[in-house]
């Protein structure tokens, strides 16, 4: 679904992805783990589409397609969808309209009628349940004043309506309880098939007990230094990310 | 001719139609005052960025009888709504013929009748307020020519139930036209009011309007007041709100310009009285070679008054923008809460936009905050909606208007705000949500 060949990517000459390469198939879940700078946040930006960060070397392929070429929207309405690590408070634009309009662009792209207002508040209604987000929440305008927890909550919530192909959560974990943690997991588990697939970015291991990845990558110095099974993460939680340190300078 | 040498014909034939008395005597001196100070040029701190010697060296038609429009023409300006009173300026001149009035809660007159009537103390009192604050040559010019105005009264006690509307219409099928619109309202004690305002130029030549309007409000009386300018850009104009809050009252002033050519608006809040509370809003949405320009005053008196001014523009195209908001609080103004702020974007390299804060304060214990922002639309904002696959234009339009947003929730009158929403919309290339 999505083949990452020698990523690299920077910012006013600042370079921050050096050289990353990876392929996540349909069913798949896939766990990229590593220190704070490592660059989690930034290849996650790099494939949705921001345009701050050049691009200047490797290819992105999504679905057959070179995913690089694409504006952000055609991004989304390809199927790919981001949790931000920092949703963006946006006063003024209702949160229910918001995603409706989303739902409806993704719609137009593949050739399908806009929803009616009933449908589309059935949609609505039966993925609110799925994350167990409050019908308050989303009539209010986009994120404001929204609590860590609940914005983050509301991230899965889109991600549940636009039902992407391929979704990134950046540290979606962060910042939540427990409760809210295994709300979030048991969301993101609901919506897995064999015809999707999910990134999970994250600096602790304690997501990966809701959310079992197949793969677990290590990401240090923008590069993925190690890859393994979900064992990789319980292992780095035991002996930390020093461990991880020590063995790239042992080896050059 | 220029408009300047039609002005000095035109004035002498006014006032020699008009007669003396009360007016005349306001004209008389005006017409002195204008005389020695002219029309302001931009060497004026006050006019720096906004320039009318261009328009002043142009050939304008000053009118100073009234052509009676026909209905088709009025149903075009009107909005459908229910009214307290539909009031028509054509030309500048109030035409009494074609407006509506019947509410027991109002006086409605044109200006001279009011002067030579049970209600001259009014027109005494209030009449050209204006000019201790504005001394320029265009307020004078205005006062110069005062005659067909119009004098509304709001009766004490009274709660006028539906909004008052103003047109003021401006015919240049033939010629460009100068006008000069002239308002007295006051609003008695306990009374309350809704007064909306709006422009209509029907033509293609230009016009040029000078217009004053002095309100006075008066103990425990409530004003609304709405001016909407969504002319072509043909048209000009340079207006003064001189709100005077007499007694301990509450007034809400909205100021709305989606186009029209070189505007200039001045809003003048005078705290007369303690316990005053005033709020001032704006919203501008230009684009082409619009130039709008937001001077205002809230000058407080007394003690504990609170105001409250809040701007937006948003500029696209060449169009140039200036915020020029003073605030004066006098010696005894002790306890005095005063807020300004200016938020700007701009969504073309060509726009600009000067804004300016000026806080003169002569008391100690005062809270007074200012703020202005001149930016673009948050990259941030933008990059969230289109990661969501909003296509770009569609997510700049969905934050532009929520960023207009919060003005038009200061618009309480439920068919203007739906007009200006429609219209608004219909700017961004949105369907309604
Ligand atoms: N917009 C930016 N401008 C400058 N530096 C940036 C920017 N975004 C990220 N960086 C830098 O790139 C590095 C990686 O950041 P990030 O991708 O956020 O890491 P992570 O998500 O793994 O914590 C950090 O050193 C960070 O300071
Ligand atoms: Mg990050």
């Amino acid at each position: 679904m999505l083949t990452i060949n020698n990523l690299h990517a920077q910012i006013e000459d600042k370079k921050i992805l050096n050289g990353i390469d990876l392929q996540i198939n349909a069913g798949e879940v896939h766990a990229i783990m590593g220190p704070n700078g490592s660059g989690k946040s930034t290849l996650a930006s790099v494939l949705a589409g921001r345009s701050d960060y050049e691009v200047t070397d490797g290819t992105v392929e999504f679905d057959g397609v070179d995913l690089l070429e694409m504006s952000p929207e055609e991004r989304a309405r390809e199927g790919l969808f981001l949790a931000f690590q920092y949703p963006i408070e946006i006063p003024g634009v209702s949160t229910t309209n918001f995603i409706k309009t989303a739902v409806n662009e993704a719609r137009k792209h593949r050739g399908q009628d806009a929803l009616d207002a009933v449908s589309f508040l059935k949609l609505m209604k039966e993925r609110m349940k799925l994350v167990k987000i409050d019908q308050s929440l989303l009539s209010r305008s986009l994120n404001e004043g929204f609590s860590g927890g609940e914005k983050k909550r509301n991230e899965i919530f889109q991600m549940a309506m636009l039902e992407p192909k391929l979704a990134i959560l950046d540290e979606t974990d962060s910042g939540l309880d427990i409760d809210a943690l295994r709300i979030v997991a048991d969301g993101v588990n609901a919506l897995r098939s064999k015809d999707n697939a999910t990134l999970v970015i994250t600096h602790y291991q304690r997501l990966l007990d809701y959310i079992v990845p197949d793969f677990v990558h290590v990401l240090y110095k923008g590069r993925i230094v190690k890859s393994g099974g979900k064992e990789l993460a319980l292992e780095l939680e035991e002996k930390g990310y020093d461990f991880i340190k020590q063995t790239i300078a042992e080896g050059v | 001719m220029s408009l300047t040498e039609t002005i000095q014909d035109k004035y002498n034939e006014l006032n020699a139609a008009a007669g003396n008395g009360l007016l005349g005597s306001i004209r008389a001196k005006a017409f002195e005052l204008y005389n020695k100070s002219g029309i302001p040029t931009s060497r004026n701190e006050e006019w720096k960025y906004t320039r009318l010697t261009g328009l002043t060296n142009k050939n304008f038609a000053v009118h100073t009888t009234a052509v009676v429009p026909t209905k088709e023409m009025l149903n075009n300006v009107r909005l459908q709504s229910e009214f307290a009173a539909e009031l028509f300026f054509v030309n500048g001149v109030f035409v009494k013929e074609i407006s509506t009035f019947t509410n027991d809660a109002l006086v409605v007159l044109s200006l001279h009748e009011a002067a030579d009537s049970e209600y001259k103390t009014y027109v005494q009192q209030h009449l050209n307020q204006s000019s201790k604050y504005m001394k320029d040559g265009m307020n004078a010019l205005n006062a110069a020519f005062t005659a067909n105005g119009l004098f509304v009264l709001v009766k004490k006690n009274k709660v006028v139930e539906h909004p008052i509307f103003i047109y003021h219409i401006t015919g240049t099928e033939n010629d460009n036209v100068f006008v000069q619109p002239r308002s007295l309202l006051v609003v008695e004690e306990n009374a309350q009011v809704q007064l909306v305002e709006l422009y209509k130029n029907n033509g293609l030549h230009e016009s040029f309007t000078n217009e004053v309007i002095e309100i006075a409000v008066q103990e425990n009386a409530r004003l609304e007041y709405y001016k909407v300018q969504d002319e072509n850009e043909n048209c000009h104009h340079v207006g003064t709100t001189h709100v005077q809050q007499v007694g301990k009252c509450f007034t809400h002033c909205v100021t709305i310009t989606l186009n029209g050519g070189t505007i200039r608006n001045n809003i003048n809040m005078i705290l007369e009285a303690p316990n005053n509370e005033g709020h001032l809003y704006g919203l501008y949405m230009v684009n082409g070679k619009t130039h709008v320009d937001n001077h205002s005053i809230v000058d407080n008196l007394k003690p504990n008054c609170f105001s409250n001014e809040f701007y937006k523009g948003i500029m696209d195209g060449n169009s140039t923008g200036v915020f020029n908001g003073k605030i004066f609080v006098r010696q005894d103004a002790q306890k005095t809460n005063a807020y300004q702020s200016n938020k700007n974007v701009l969504i073309s390299d060509n726009a600009s936009v000067n804004t300016k804060p000026q806080l003169e304060i002569f008391a100690d214990d005062v809270k007074c905050s200012h703020g202005c922002t001149v930016g673009q639309l948050d990259e941030d904002a933008l990059f969230y909606l289109r990661a969501r696959g909003i296509g770009e234009k569609k997510a700049k339009a969905l934050l532009l208007h929520a960023f207009a947003a919060d003005i038009l929730e200061q618009v309480k009158i439920d068919v203007l705000k739906n007009y200006l929403e429609k219209k608004i919309d219909e700017r961004l290339d949105i369907e309604v949500l």
